[in-house]
């Protein structure tokens, strides 16, 4: 098909085009989301062809801003799936309690609702004191966002479902203040966060963590980007460590598959194997089946 | 053989139109099949174990990443839009609804037209909304194979009347003979003896 074949070059050259002059990458993004962001961006905007918005992203920075919020896709919520929450405070929080300090990091943040939950679940798990959360995104305005913790109220009503599936022990209520039409998040909560800018694509690991949390953004990387992010979650894990992933993603079909470990049935919750001690047992499995024979 | 996937949109009514087609096709068919149906926000596999109960093809949830072969059902996971990427595995997006939809029967069927191409056969069920009609037509432009289920033996006929209004050659199929239809489709002479029917 010619009409295909030229779009995917003119795909291409505009991720080409943005990568030279803003230094994000999206080579390696599953083509498909970001082809119906860049057509949804074509038709309302107006302009015709890829290679026209190819020359508008290189000469209007605020055109740029408005194709990666398109391509960052920041849709979230407190508590999403909270029967993942709940198997948070039931399977990890035990493994946690005896640490001295547990450190927490929510690679692609979006705009912070999943990071105020996690601050929640902390806090009711008698953790949050001795916790500290490092939540960051690529997208600097989303990151402002989560700063803030301002929200629209007309979501209260799902999060405060959310947060009762998910084994809330408290009321909901008690943990921002409502003003017009928006909630404010208790500051309390926000004490112990880092938010920083971190892209997974280009940069690297991110101290020795706990436990990871990276939700609904590795759905949006292609099979080479995606080894790459575990290879670096992996090396950014201490030992034992554990890994969130969202409830539709795997680590099953990429090159590290031997690596993580699932541990909560029905969720994507994965605790990183230890190379060493896992070939370690290989081989003592080996010799001594050879002392047997 | 002159095709190898099929699409297949369905809203409501759709899983007793899924059964009907479903249950005809072998264990061995050697086509993969790929199904959006629109459901509640929260899915705990029940549809698929009750469809892997009364069919002998095997029917499984598409998972993110995963290759899609042969001989397989994959159903859209609940609550993300199902794409196909180039190296004909699955991908998923949360970005906003399509039609009021997601996952979309349209999202599923463009992104799939522009992989497969003429080797893709579109499907068309009951449903009481106009997803999957441009979805269709594309696939209908890019040289594949459409079905839409006869509006009078569909539960809610909008979605069919919608997808007729837009694709002029789609085949209108009575609910009972899509399946045999299909695994006709399946065996080489015979399609090329079909497509020469419609034409
Ligand atoms: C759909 S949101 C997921 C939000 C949240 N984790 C959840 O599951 O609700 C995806 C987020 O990933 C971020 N993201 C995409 N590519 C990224 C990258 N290369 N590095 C860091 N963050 C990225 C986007 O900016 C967006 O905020």
């Amino acid at each position: 098909m010619k009409k295909g074949e030229n779009e995917k070059i003119e795909i291409e050259l505009l991720l080409q085009a943005i990568l030279l002059k803003y230094g994000y990458d999206f080579r390696t993004y599953a083509k498909s989301s970001l082809k119906r962001r860049i057509m949804r961006r074509l038709s309302l905007s107006g302009i015709k062809t890829i290679s026209e918005m190819q020359h508008r992203v290189l000469n209007d920075v605020n055109f740029f801003e408005t194709l990666l919020l398109d391509f960052s896709i920041n849709v979230t919520q407190m508590f999403r799936d909270p029967f993942f929450y709940k198997a948070l405070r039931e399977d990890i929080v035990p493994a946690l309690r005896n640490q001295p300090a547990i450190k927490v990091w929510h690679a692609g943040c979006a705009t912070g609702e999943e990071v105020y939950s996690m601050a929640i679940l902390l806090k009711e798990e008698g953790l949050y004191n001795k916790s500290r959360i490092y939540a960051t995104d690529f997208n600097e305005k989303v990151l402002k966002i989560s700063k803030e913790g301002i929200y629209p109220i007309d979501r209260i009503k799902d999060y405060t479902r959310n947060y009762i599936q998910s084994g809330g022990r408290s009321s909901f209520a008690d943990y921002y203040r409502a003003r017009y039409d928006f909630v404010k998040m208790d500051s309390s909560l926000r004490k112990n966060v880092v938010f920083a800018d971190h892209n997974l694509v280009t940069d690297s690991v991110f101290g020795e963590m706990d436990l990871i949390v990276c939700r609904n953004v590795l759905i949006y990387f292609n099979r080479e980007l995606q080894n790459r992010v575990f290879k670096l979650f992996f090396d950014s894990l201490s030992d034992e460590g554990f890994l969130c992933l969202g409830s539709k993603e795997t680590v099953k079909y990429s090159d590290l598959s031997d690596d993580f470990k699932a541990i909560a049935k029905g969720q994507r919750i994965y605790r990183k194997e230890n190379h060493q001690t896992s070939k370690a047992r290989i081989r003592d499995k080996k010799t001594q089946v050879k002392d047997e024979v | 053989m002159r095709y190898d996937t099929i699409v297949v949109g369905a809203s409501a009514g759709g899983m007793q139109a899924l059964r009907i087609i479903l249950s005809t096709l072998p264990a061995d068919f050697p086509m993969a099949v790929i199904i959006v149906l629109h459901i509640q926000s929260t899915s705990d596999g029940f549809l698929i174990d009750y469809l892997n109960s009364i069919c002998e093809i095997t029917v499984k949830e598409a998972d993110e990443k995963e290759k899609i072969m042969p001989g397989i059902v994959y159903i859209a996971p609940a609550n993300y839009h199902l794409q196909i990427e180039e190296d004909r595995t699955f991908s998923l997006s949360i970005d906003e609804h399509v039609n009021f939809s997601r996952p979309s029967i349209d999202v599923l069927f463009e992104t799939a037209a522009d992989v497969y191409n003429e080797k893709l056969i579109g499907v068309v069920l009951t449903g009481g909304n106009r997803d999957g009609s441009s979805g269709l037509k594309r696939i209908e432009e890019s040289g594949g194979f459409t079905i839409i289920q006869d509006p009078e033996t569909a539960i809610a006929d909008s979605m069919p009347q919608s997808a007729i209004a837009q694709c002029k050659t789609a085949r209108i199929v009575r609910i009972e003979e899509i399946g045999p239809l299909l695994i006709a489709l399946s065996e080489s002479y015979k399609a090329d003896f079909i497509c020469k029917a419609v034409k």
